[in-house]
């Protein structure tokens, strides 16, 4: 079946079988392998990416039910000359990551949550980021990341196409 | 793993829906916000030949306030159900359902068709003697909540029905409590508490194969009993099973905790 979908802004036509996952389209499809896949049924939060900004777990979405959408993945947070974003940043300050598997994931949810609730206390950064699983750093790392990049964007325009559809899509 | 293939349809109408699923013979799926059918899939527990889609049918995604109830489309997503205003027990019951990833695509009909017995909605839906307006060959009809589940994973809908609405009575006193070891996993046992038409229902989700009412709880409030009591009423009168996750006294334990949480947040002691 012949899609079109947005991913970081660049426009992508792919032909995938219809059980061919958000996830696996993004990494076999368009090459974009920093979606990383963990569980491959829901559970781990590895494969995050936002879809008309909403974070969605894309192994449990099929890449013909994104036609016509507009995808953001990790490599979307990078800037114009490669730098890492804020929250990036923060997870390397703070130690956010170890094995760096569940990353990807982390930063998606991490970046929904900061544009979202840019207020949100450690309480309810918590809450959020507990759909994504870490092996390594035991959480507390991931937490203080996340405080620290809201700190840093404070007063900035919001780091990601910030789109709510809601409902019908 | 990844899924066996299948046929893949994008219904544009409800009606479309019905006549794919019946020319399947039982060997179609509705595909809506796809959180437990996936996973199912991906597992290979399940290798249906058709996938319906559901997602774009327009018309599905309302939210209605009707006289003492409200009426939810079936494919309003969990996210909407726990920012509406109109129905705050749903909206706590909501926030309870996994995570924000599976929030913003799960659907309410979808976890309703999926008759999970930990899941909130079902507990919910049962719990305020909700209405499951169910399409099919011959026109629509009306299913109470407590007639659609039949069994842990299955409902008295045919192959070739489909939820199209679900309408939850409005509760004067409400209260909802769960408990689950991980924050987002389903929950090893949830008390909804609901007062409808000035009866206190008490209802238990993950202690049966369907969410159960606590009858005798609720008679020994009808009859000017304690909080207390009732929650002991409730949690000698479940039949809970043992699993990896707790023993039945456990589970016992934790129903009566529950049943009295939710009722002192209804504000019944």
């Amino acid at each position: 079946m012949d899609i079109t979908f947005s991913v970081n802004g660049e426009r992508a036509n792919v032909d995938v079988e219809p059980r061919r996952t958000l996830a696996d389209a993004l990494r076999e499809d368009c090459g974009l392998t920093g979606t990383h896949l963990g569980c491959e049924h829901g559970v781990c939060g590895a494969c995050t990416v936002l879809v008309d900004g909403e974070p969605v777990r894309a192994c449990l979405m099929f890449a013909v039910q994104a036609d016509g959408s507009s995808i953001t993945t990790i490599e979307g947070l990078q800037g114009p000359d490669g730098e890492l974003h804020p929250l990036q940043e923060a997870f390397v300050e703070h130690h956010g990551l170890q094995c760096g598997f569940c990353t990807p994931g982390m930063l998606m949810s991490g970046l929904h949550l900061l544009d979202t609730e840019p207020d949100a206390d450690r309480e309810r950064i918590r809450a959020e980021m507990s759909g994504n699983i870490c092996r390594c750093t035991g959480y507390q790392g991931i937490v203080d990341a996340v405080e620290a990049a809201q700190k840093a964007l404070d007063g900035e325009e919001p780091s990601a196409p910030r789109r709510r559809s809601r409902g019908s899509a | 793993m990844k899924c066996a293939p299948f046929e893949y349809v994008r219904a544009g109408s409800v009606e479309e829906v019905v006549k794919v699923l019946g020319e399947a013979g039982g060997d179609g799926k509705i595909l809506a916000g796809g959180q437990s059918l996936v996973p199912v899939l991906a597992l290979r527990m399940a290798r249906p030949s058709v996938l319906v889609d559901v997602n774009r049918i327009p018309g599905l995604s309302a939210i209605r306030p009707v006289d003492g109830a409200i009426e939810v489309g079936a494919l309003v997503r969990h996210s909407r159900l726990v920012e509406q205003q109109h129905h705050p027990l749903l909206a706590e019951a909501a926030t309870w359902i996994g995570h924000t990833a599976i929030r913003t695509r799960g659907t309410t009909g979808g976890s309703i068709a999926h008759a999970d017995p930990s899941a909130e909605l079902p507990v919910v839906a049962a719990g305020t003697a909700a209405q499951i307006t169910v399409a099919g060959p011959a026109g629509q009809r009306t299913v109470p909540a407590e007639e659609l589940f039949v069994s842990a994973l299955m409902t008295s809908l045919e192959d070739d029905e489909m939820i199209v609405r679900v309408r939850f009575p409005q509760p004067t006193r409400w209260g909802f409590a769960e408990f689950s070891r991980r924050h987002g996993d389903f929950a090893l046992v949830t008390a909804v508490v609901a007062e409808i038409d000035g009866a206190v229902r008490v209802t238990l989700g993950g202690v049966g194969a369907v969410p159960v009412r606590a009858t005798e709880a609720e008679r020994v409030l009808a009859g000017g009993g304690s909080a207390a009591d009732a929650a002991r009423a409730a949690s000698a009168e479940i039949e809970p099973t043992a699993d990896l996750h707790g023993t039945v006294p456990f589970r016992r334990a934790i129903a009566a905790e529950m049943v009295r949480r939710a009722l002192a947040t209804a504000g019944i002691d």
